[in-house]
């Protein structure tokens, strides 16, 4: 009986959330994939499926015949979207540089922190990370406006007599993507740092090492696992990023998220959109199953 | 003993102050008199009063509400049962694709989980509105359920449940009274992150939602597109003290905790 009630209780265990993700994650990228390779119509919705399935296989085989690449012609043909595509990825890099550059000494202080003060440093990091994304990125519009915060504080203090222009400018989604997804750099990176033996860097110095020299040469590889992992947790969704662009970037910014959206929402363009999402899904496969590898290999060492 | 250098402070200080100040600039303007959130008129809370006579707003409210509170609690036991499997079987057909399916959503940009999901339902019918919404919730939350439950039972000492099915114990009753109160703290902090990642939600609910199932963040998103007011200054300062409430239940019920499992473990060698 026990035995039994085992393998059952086992099976279920595996079965359900696979079955889950399966139906509701994997499937629908096959959909998306379908989709992309019909043509638009005037209908509900607004695309001509390609497969009839109560045709059974030999319905299957008509509808392959069918496939249409026009929609990816069409993404060629407008360098609209190859413009979206590259601006995307452009932003989505120098955003992460950025990002890095700005959590690596944050984390490395709290690295360096009092043991009994960690906890509630690591608490004060992830707190902002629990209140709504759309509220913090709204709350850039107020500060970076010509007539905004930031402008009335360096002009009170003389620093400009001129109100700098940054909302609606790349910088503004610079600043917003840094400010998001801050949190998400500084936790591996502190991970990786805490775990190291300080020592080590002391052993430099003492060997007559500078600073600088004993920070490129020891404590920087050590926090490489922590570097790679927060990279790619900023690069991958940036890339796809929607509300920061809308909200805080102009008209004239191009990312291929809120591309994808007006296709979407505005155009009603559903075959279109589903190739611009599987073009963007190619693009970003190779550093999701670098981060896949990441989280794998980080898992067998906790174990 | 580590040094904290000067460079260290300021580099925390100067991280923490560009953290915050976004967040307490927006709390401090939602109590001005003014219209214009950047120029300070003096104090009010006349936005707070206009808010509780926006009876489309309440409404967009208690969706979400509902929406989160289902799909959290769905999404910690599917997440639970995945943390499972991930950690204590290895070797099973298919694990490979299971792990990229537990992973890739947490990277995934939302924009494509969300056209796919909705081409999803469509594709079978399913006329667009709260459970869809509820369902795509569901999806995209378990999987970062999973990863913080995963992160506990990976330090997890089995001995213990291996004593208890030896002892006789049946698989679900050493789940149900051996594993489960001892990895309950990350179980509820999955299910309360679960919560806010649900609340938070814009894209995937654009896509996914249908009329009549409008939620606070869409309504949000579509008044901030017509201009900064302090009233969306007075609704972001509400959640926002919702969530560090609730963030700080979280963590004196889980700190307690903790310390009662470390009390309790000391007494039973004690003994």
């Amino acid at each position: 009986m026990s035995r039994i009630g085992s393998a059952i209780f086992n099976r279920l265990v595996i079965i359900i959330p696979y079955a889950w993700l399966l139906f509701f994650f994997l499937i629908p990228f096959v959909i998306v994939l379908r989709i992309s390779l019909s043509t638009t119509a005037v209908a509900m919705p607004p695309y001509t499926p390609v497969f009839d399935l109560a045709e059974g296989i030999s319905g299957i085989i008509a509808g392959v015949k069918e496939f249409s690449f026009d929609n990816y012609i069409w993404l060629t043909e407008d360098a609209l979207y190859a413009k979206a595509y590259m601006s995307s990825v452009i932003i989505a890099f120098i955003s992460t540089i950025l990002t890095l550059l700005i959590a690596y000494p944050i984390a490395y202080g709290m690295a360096r922190a009092p043991s009994g003060i960690r906890p509630t440093l690591l608490m004060l990091v992830i707190l902002p990370f629990w209140t709504s994304f759309l509220i913090r990125v709204y709350a850039w519009i107020a500060i970076l406006k010509p007539e905004g915060l930031l402008n009335q504080f360096l002009m009170s203090i003389g620093v400009i007599s001129e109100p700098l222009i940054i909302l609606n400018t790349n910088w503004a989604i610079y600043i917003g993507i840094v400010y998001s997804y801050l949190p998400f750099m500084v936790l591996p990176l502190y991970s990786a740092l805490e775990k190291m033996d300080h020592s080590l860097t002391e052993a430099a110095l003492d060997l007559g090492c500078t600073p600088i020299s004993a920070f490129w040469r020891v404590t920087f590889p050590l926090s490489i696992p922590g570097v790679v992992a927060g990279c790619l947790l900023v690069f991958i969704p940036a890339v796809g990023e929607f509300v920061i662009p809308d909200l805080l970037g102009g008209s004239e910014t191009l990312m291929i998220g809120k591309t994808l959206w007006n296709e979407f929402n505005a155009n009603r363009d559903w075959p279109v959109s589903a190739a611009v999402a599987t073009i963007l899904l190619l693009i970003l496969v190779v550093p999701i199953m670098f981060f896949q590898h990441a989280q794998t290999k980080a898992d067998g060492e906790g174990r | 003993m580590s040094t904290w250098s000067r460079f260290n402070i300021v580099s925390i200080i100067v991280g923490f102050a560009f953290l915050y100040l976004p967040i307490v600039l927006l709390v401090i303007f939602s109590f001005n008199e003014s219209k214009l959130v950047t120029v300070w008129a003096g104090f009010s809370t006349r936005w707070y009063v206009q808010l509780f006579q926006n009876q489309a707003l309440l409404d967009a409210a208690w969706v979400t509400i509902r929406v989160a509170l289902i799909s959290a609690t769905v999404a910690t036991v599917l997440g639970t049962f995945a943390a499972l499997a991930m950690t204590r079987y290895t070797r099973f057909r298919g694990r490979m694709l299971f792990s990229g399916m537990i992973y890739a959503p947490l990277v995934m940009p939302e924009v494509i989980t969300g056209l796919s999901m909705l081409l999803l339902f469509v594709a079978i019918g399913f006329d667009r509105g709260f459970w869809t919404l509820t369902l795509a919730h569901i999806t995209f939350t378990m999987c970062f359920v999973a990863v913080v439950v995963q992160s506990r039972l990976l330090s997890f000492d089995r001995s213990i449940e291996e004593a208890a099915m030896d002892l006789g114990a049946t698989p679900v009753s050493t789940f149900l009274q051996v594993t489960l109160p001892v990895i309950a703290p990350a179980v509820f902090s999955g299910w309360v992150l679960a919560l806010t990642l649900s609340l938070d939600d814009l894209v995937i609910s654009s896509f996914t939602s249908g009329p009549g199932a409008t939620t606070l963040p869409m309504k949000i998103y579509s008044q901030v597109r017509l201009g900064v007011t302090p009233e969306i200054n007075a609704i972001c300062t509400i959640l926002i003290g919702i969530v560090a409430v609730g963030v700080l239940i979280a963590s004196v019920v889980s700190r307690r905790r903790e310390a009662q499992r470390v009390a309790d473990e000391r007494a039973a060698f004690a003994q």
